[in-house]
């Protein structure tokens, strides 16, 4: 796989690596499967996205883009990160090889999915606000 | 350890040895006369050249000079074998071609290729250390068989298939047998005649001479139709001015490798062994994949719990080591090697695979090298990674 400078340099120093012990969002995506999991945690207070970080199993790409995902939200405003797309992703990346758009895909999922479960965790229901909340998307190759 | 450069996929290709530069040095310079063009010295020395090259692979598989023709590729050589023989009057028009699920993309690409004329190809399953099901090889042969295809040694997980239990079932049922050979031509031992090979697929990049040079064993008395036709060069077998410096060098490659392979086997499975101690050893849900005793000299492959191979194979890239993976992340179809798949592991086990090939320039320094990186990178990918449990 060609990657881009910008992905060797998150896949060799990837940002927010570990977990938070206190985060109040969590979401995982993808599956043991399909070779690729995200998982985020986040602090949030006042709407806005205090702390984050990423545990991640997966390829070069899958690391990279957790890692510039995490990023590109920190401190952002939920509502910010709402309108986090697969494609800022992959363009803040320089790029990605085809076979690997999948995992910008996967890092967009993931930030919804751990913001819905901080809706979640307030008994609010997260579909009107984030929509689709992970695995849409993900690993339509395998069965 | 210093950082050094650790060349650890002589499965994928291997370093050219200076004396078989040496050897084929002449003919890239002054000695470029075409071998057909006999009338004069320049040509005939050529020729000489080729015919040397034909004797000296010969010898190494037990096999009669003439039985050797020269190809631009192991994947040519297996081309031809299943695609002329299928198509050779002497098959007298049956149709089924066996092979196995763990082939070579040279050979299952073709095969499928044949099933699309018209052929009725047969996939073998193997057993879970890659080892072919002899009682369903019994059981596809019919009457209709032509030919059955079994690699010697596989390339991913090494393993060294039963070839003269296969070929004497092939013979009892007037069947043909052909193995692709190119992982395993020179560095094991492997007699045409003893083993009763029909055809044998070989390549020279993969023992220390260039890359764009093959060859096909074809026993005397078979007449597979030609693929490439033209100007009749290899006795007609295959069309195109010989590639004299790369013929020159496969034929010294070979010859190099007849006399050294038991030494040199020696070696490399004791590098492999210590490789293969220490990896298991030293790194916590670990496994080797392949036949345990049965396996290439040079063959390490492994598992690993909880990591992706190919962010394992870029962190090895960092470190200076060149390794391969068959993770379904390094390939474009995202799916998994099919040679896993066929071993029976599960996707996410085979995600997390790793293929470590040694040869005879690698030094138990490497090893020890690749040991200490290895360790230190799948602990760093399994504190990131959200499945890792102790």
């Amino acid at each position: 796989m060609e990657y881009s400078s910008k992905v060797m340099d998150h896949f060799t120093n990837p940002r927010n690596v570990g977990e938070i012990e206190d985060a109040n969002a969590v979401g995982q995506v993808g599956n043991l499967k399909c070779g690729d999991i995200m998982k985020i945690y986040m602090k949030i207070e006042d709407d806005v996205i205090k702390d984050i970080s990423f545990k991640t199993f997966g390829c070069g790409a899958a690391i990279a883009t957790s890692s510039m995902a995490t990023e590109m939200v920190k401190g952002k405003t939920i509502k910010e990160a709402l309108q986090l797309t697969n494609s800022a992703v992959v363009e803040a990346l320089e790029g990605l090889p085809p076979a690997k758009v999948h995992c910008s895909v996967l890092a967009e999922e993931a930030i919804k999915a751990a913001l819905a479960n901080y809706y979640k965790e307030q008994g609010i229901d997260p579909t009107p606000i984030i929509g689709c909340t992970g695995n849409c998307e993900h690993c339509h190759n395998h069965d | 350890m210093e950082k050094r450069f650790v060349y650890a996929d002589n499965a994928a290709t291997t370093p050219v040895a200076a004396e078989v530069l040496n050897k084929m040095m002449p003919y890239l310079t002054g000695e470029y006369g075409n071998p057909s063009a006999g009338f004069y010295t320049l040509g005939q020395r050529a020729k000489a050249a080729v015919e040397e090259a034909r004797k000296q692979v010969a010898e190494v598989l037990g096999a009669d000079p003439k039985e050797i023709f020269f190809m631009g590729s192991g994947t040519e050589a297996d081309n031809f074998a299943l695609r002329g023989v299928m198509h050779s009057k002497q098959v007298k028009g049956k149709k089924r071609l066996i092979t196995t699920k763990i082939e070579h993309h040279a050979i299952l690409h073709t095969a499928e290729a044949l099933a699309n004329e018209g052929y009725d190809v047969v996939y073998l399953p193997v057993d879970n250390y890659g080892v072919v099901d002899i009682e369903a090889l019994k059981n596809a042969i019919n009457e209709d068989t032509a030919l059955v295809s079994v690699m010697a040694a596989n390339n991913e997980i090494g393993t060294i298939q039963p070839l003269k239990e296969i070929a004497d079932i092939c013979h009892d049922r007037g069947v043909l047998f052909h193995t692709d050979a190119v992982q395993a031509f020179g560095h094991i031992p492997l007699n045409v005649k003893e083993l009763g090979i029909d055809l044998l697929s070989l390549s020279g990049h993969k023992i220390n001479a260039p890359k764009g040079v093959g060859a096909l064993y074809i026993r005397s008395g078979l007449m597979p139709l030609p693929i490439i036709t033209g100007g009749g060069q290899e006795k007609g077998r295959r069309s195109g001015t010989e590639n004299v410096p790369s013929i020159v060098a496969l034929g010294e490659a070979a010859r190099i490798k007849g006399e050294r392979m038991e030494r040199e086997a020696a070696y490399v499975r004791s590098l492999s062994k210590r490789l293969q101690e220490g990896v298991l050893s030293k790194i916590p849900q670990s496994a080797l994949t392949g036949h345990p005793e049965n396996r290439l000299p040079g063959n390490s492959s492994f598992v690993f719990s909880a990591v992706e191979g190919e962010s394992l194979i870029m962190n090895l890239n960092i470190e200076g080591i060149c390794a391969a993976t068959g993770s379904a992340c390094s390939t474009a179809s995202l799916d998994p090697s099919h040679v896993l798949m066929s071993i029976g592991l599960a996707h996410e086990v085979a995600h997390g695979s790793l293929r470590l090939t040694l040869d005879v320039q690698n030094t138990e320094e490497d090893v020890d090298y690749i040991i200490e990186k290895l360790e230190k990178i799948l602990d760093r990918l399994r504190k990131m990674s959200p499945v890792w449990e102790e």
